[in-house]
C-alpha cells in the first residue's frame, strides 16, 4: 500500500492544488483510507460472491424485457389456449396448454421411475454396502451424471423408443413415457447423491439407540435412518425434479414433440424446453412468436425457481434439527 | 538446450514472417467482394459453393447470409446485394418495385429441391395423392386403410417448425392449412429417418438427397399430382422435367446478366463442380 501510494505521489506535479491535497493525505487520510481499501475488498468480495444473484436477477429482467410487448400486442390471453400453432398460413396460435402439460407429464413420469431407484439406491450406498463396493459404485453414478444429454437423446432415440414400442405393444415408441423413462435416468444421479448425503448425516446415535433396543438392521434403516433423513430426500426429489424439468435435448429426441393437450403417458407431448429448444433458432426477431417463446421461458424458469427454493426450504429445515 | 530453443523460437519466428508477409500479400492484392443474400434453405448449399469456388479464387470473397427469400430480394432491390438467393420466383410487385429504381432482375435457376415422402419398407402402401397426403397430415386421415393400406394407425413425422421444409410443404402440400396437432414434429431429418425405419406405420418426408442415401431401409412413395394421375417417383429426371409434384426450382437474381466475379460464381455454381456440391447437399441439379 504504502509504495503504491508513495509512487502516486511522485506523479503529482508540484502545483498548489496538489499541494495541499497531498498534505490532506499525509495528515486526514491514514484511518479513513485503510477503512475506505477495507470497504473496497469488501465490496468486492460480496460483488463476487452474490454474481449468481445478480446473474438470476439479469435474467428474470432480460426475459420480461423481451416478453413484455407481448402484454400490448397479442395479449396475455392468447397464451390461455390450447393450440400451439406458432408458423401458420391462417392464424398463428400460441396457446401453451399443450406444453405445460406436456412438461408436467415427462416431469411426473420421469420421477416415479427416479425417486425408487435414486432412494433405495442412496440407502444400499449409505446403509448396506461395504466401503469397496461404494467406491466401484459412486464414480459409475458420478458418470452417468456427467453424459451428455444429447448422447442420452441418442440412446433414447435408437434403444429405449424401440424398446418402449416392443414391450408396450405400441405404434411408435416416440411419446411421453419414453421421454420421462429417459430423464428419470437422468435425475438418479442427482436424487441419489443428495439422498445419500442426507442419510449419512443423520447421526450414528439414533441408529445405535435403535439396534440396542433390539431393532434389526431392516428395520433400523426403514423405521429410522429414514424417516430421520426424510426431509433431505425430499429436497432431493425436487432437486432431481429441476434437473427434470429443464432437460431439453433428450426429451427433444423422443417425445414425438406434438403440441397436444394430453396425460396419456403414451401419446407424443411437446415439453416447453424442447419448444424453445427447436423454435428459438429461426424465429423472426421480435416477432410474436419471438414473444411467445421467452413467455414460456418465464413460465419454466419460475417453476424450477419454485422448486429450488421449496427443496432449499426443506434442507434447512432439515438442518436445523439436527 | 538454450541453443535448442533459441534455435526453435527462431525457426518459429521466421515462420510468423513468412506467415505475415504471405497475408499482407494477399492482402495487397485487390480482392473483389461479392455478396449473397437470401432463402435460409439455401444458405447451406451456397456457402458449400462459395468456400469451394475461393479456393480457386483467391481475389475474390463470397460473402452469404440468409434472412429468407422475401429479405433477398429486397436487397436486391435496394442494391445492397450482388445476388439474391431465392427458393420461389420473383412477384410482379417486386419486379416492378426494382424496375422502378432501374434494376432489372435477371433469373438463374441454379438448383433444384425436392422432397421424398417416405415410409416403413413393410408399409404396402406404394402411392398417395397430394391430396391424400394433405388429409394425413392434417388429421382427416388418421389409418392406412384410408388411403390403400391395411387398418393401422398412421404416425406422421414431420420437421420443427423451423425447417425451411416445413414451410415449403405446409404450403405446396397442406395448401397452407395447419399441421394436425398430432403430427410429431422431429429435431432433425435423420431424426425423421431413423424413426420411419424403426415404426412400421410411420410415414415422413425428407429432401430427395437424405431418402436416397437412406437406400432400401425406407420405401420412397411415387406420388401423384391428382387423383387420376400416374404416380411419380422423385427421381432426378421427374424432378428435373417438373412431373414430380412436391420440388420447387432454386434461383440466383442478379441486377441485369452476372457480369466479372458474379459472373465467375454463377458459372462455377452451374459448372460441374458446382453441380456436384449440388447433388451432395441433397438437391437436385440442373445441368
Amino acid at each position: 500500500m504504502d509504495k503504491e501510494s508513495s509512487g502516486k505521489q511522485d506523479t503529482f506535479p508540484s502545483s498548489d492544488i496538489e499541494t495541499n491535497r497531498f498534505v490532506a493525505q499525509e495528515i486526514v487520510m491514514p484511518r479513513p483510507r485503510t477503512k475506505w481499501t477495507e470497504r473496497c475488498v469488501e465490496v468486492t468480495l460480496v460483488v463476487a460472491a452474490s454474481t449468481s444473484i445478480i446473474l438470476v436477477g439479469l435474467i428474470f429482467l432480460f426475459l420480461f424485457r423481451e416478453a413484455a410487448p407481448f402484454v400490448q400486442h397479442p395479449g396475455l390471453s392468447s397464451l390461455m389456449g390450447d393450440r400451439w400453432i406458432p408458423v401458420s398460413f391462417q392464424k398463428e396460435q400460441f396457446g401453451i396448454y399443450p406444453l405445460v402439460t406436456g412438461s408436467i407429464l415427462v416431469t411426473a413420469i420421469a420421477t416415479v421411475v427416479a425417486v425408487p431407484f435414486g432412494v433405495i439406491g442412496a440407502v444400499y450406498l449409505s446403509e448396506v454396502a461395504r466401503p469397496a463396493e461404494t467406491e466401484t459404485l459412486k464414480p459409475f453414478i458420478e458418470l452417468l451424471a456427467g453424459i451428455p444429454s444429447v448422447v442420452i437423446g441418442f440412446f433414447g432415440l435408437v434403444v429405449l423408443a424401440p424398446f418402449v414400442k416392443a414391450a408396450f405393444g405400441l405404434e411408435t415408441g416416440l411419446n411421453a413415457f419414453t421421454g420421462g423413462l429417459l430423464l428419470g435416468l437422468m435425475a438418479i444421479p442427482t436424487i441419489m447423491s443428495v439422498s445419500e448425503d442426507a442419510l449419512r448425516s443423520v447421526p450414528a446415535s439414533y441408529k445405535q439407540a435403535s439396534l440396542a433396543l433390539g431393532g434389526n438392521q431392516i428395520q433400523t434403516i426403514w423405521r429410522i435412518t429414514v424417516p430421520a433423513a426424510l426431509p433431505g430426500i425430499v429436497a432431493a426429489v425436487m432437486l432431481g425434479m429441476g434437473r427434470v424439468i429443464g432437460e431439453t435435448m433428450a426429451v427433444m429426441m423422443v417425445t414425438g414433440n406434438a403440441a397436444q393437450t394430453t396425460f396419456k403417458p403414451f401419446e407424443s407431448v411437446r415439453t416447453m424446453t424442447a419448444t424453445i429448444a427447436a423454435e428459438m433458432g429461426e424465429v423472426p426477431f421480435g416477432s410474436d412468436h419471438y414473444r411467445a417463446l421467452f413467455w414460456v421461458g418465464i413460465i419454466l424458469l419460475v417453476a424450477t425457481f419454485l422448486l429450488n427454493i421449496v427443496a432449499q426450504r426443506v434442507l434447512k429445515r432439515y438442518s436445523v434439527r439436527q | 538446450m538454450r541453443n535448442v530453443t533459441t534455435r526453435t523460437l527462431t525457426a518459429i519466428s521466421i515462420g510468423l514472417l513468412g506467415m505475415l508477409a504471405a497475408c499482407s500479400g494477399k492482402k495487397g492484392n485487390e480482392v473483389t467482394v461479392v455478396t449473397v443474400k437470401g432463402s435460409d434453405t439455401m444458405v447451406h448449399l451456397v456457402s458449400m459453393w462459395a468456400e469451394a469456388f475461393m479456393k480457386n479464387h483467391r481475389d475474390v470473397e463470397i460473402s452469404t447470409t440468409g434472412g429468407g427469400s422475401g429479405t433477398g430480394i429486397a436487397a436486391l432491390i435496394n442494391g445492397t446485394t450482388d445476388i439474391c438467393a431465392s427458393s420461389r420466383d420473383i412477384k410482379d410487385t417486386e419486379r416492378a418495385q426494382a424496375e422502378q429504381k432501374g434494376i432489372t432482375p435477371v433469373e438463374t435457376m441454379v438448383a433444384r429441391d425436392g422432397i421424398a415422402i417416405v415410409v416403413n419398407p413393410r408399409n404396402p402402401v406404394q402411392e398417395l395423392s397430394l391430396d391424400q397426403l394433405r388429409k394425413i397430415y392434417t388429421g382427416v386421415y388418421t389409418r392406412w386403410s384410408q388411403v390403400g393400406g391395411p387398418n393401422e394407425p398412421i404416425t406422421a413425422l414431420s420437421r420443427e417448425s423451423s425447417s425451411g421444409t416445413y414451410v415449403f410443404f405446409q404450403e405446396h402440400v397442406l395448401n397452407k392449412e395447419d399441421f394436425a396437432q398430432t403430427v410429431r414434429l422431429m429435431p432433425a431429418t435423420s431424426a425423421i429417418i431413423q424413426s420411419v425405419v424403426l415404426d412400421r406405420w410411420s410415414i415422413g418426408y425428407v429432401g430427395i438427397g437424405y431418402a436416397h442415401e437412406a437406400g432400401p431401409q425406407v420405401k420412397i412413395l411415387g406420388v401423384k399430382a391428382t387423383e387420376a394421375g400416374l404416380a411419380v417417383m422423385p427421381t432426378e429426371a421427374a424432378v428435373h422435367s417438373g412431373e414430380y409434384s412436391i420440388a420447387r426450382p432454386l434461383f440466383f437474381y442478379t441486377d441485369g446478366d452476372p457480369t466479372g466475379a458474379v459472373k465467375q460464381f454463377v458459372d462455377f455454381c452451374l459448372g460441374p463442380d458446382g453441380q456436384r456440391i449440388v447433388r451432395e447437399t441433397g438437391y437436385v441439379p440442373v445441368q
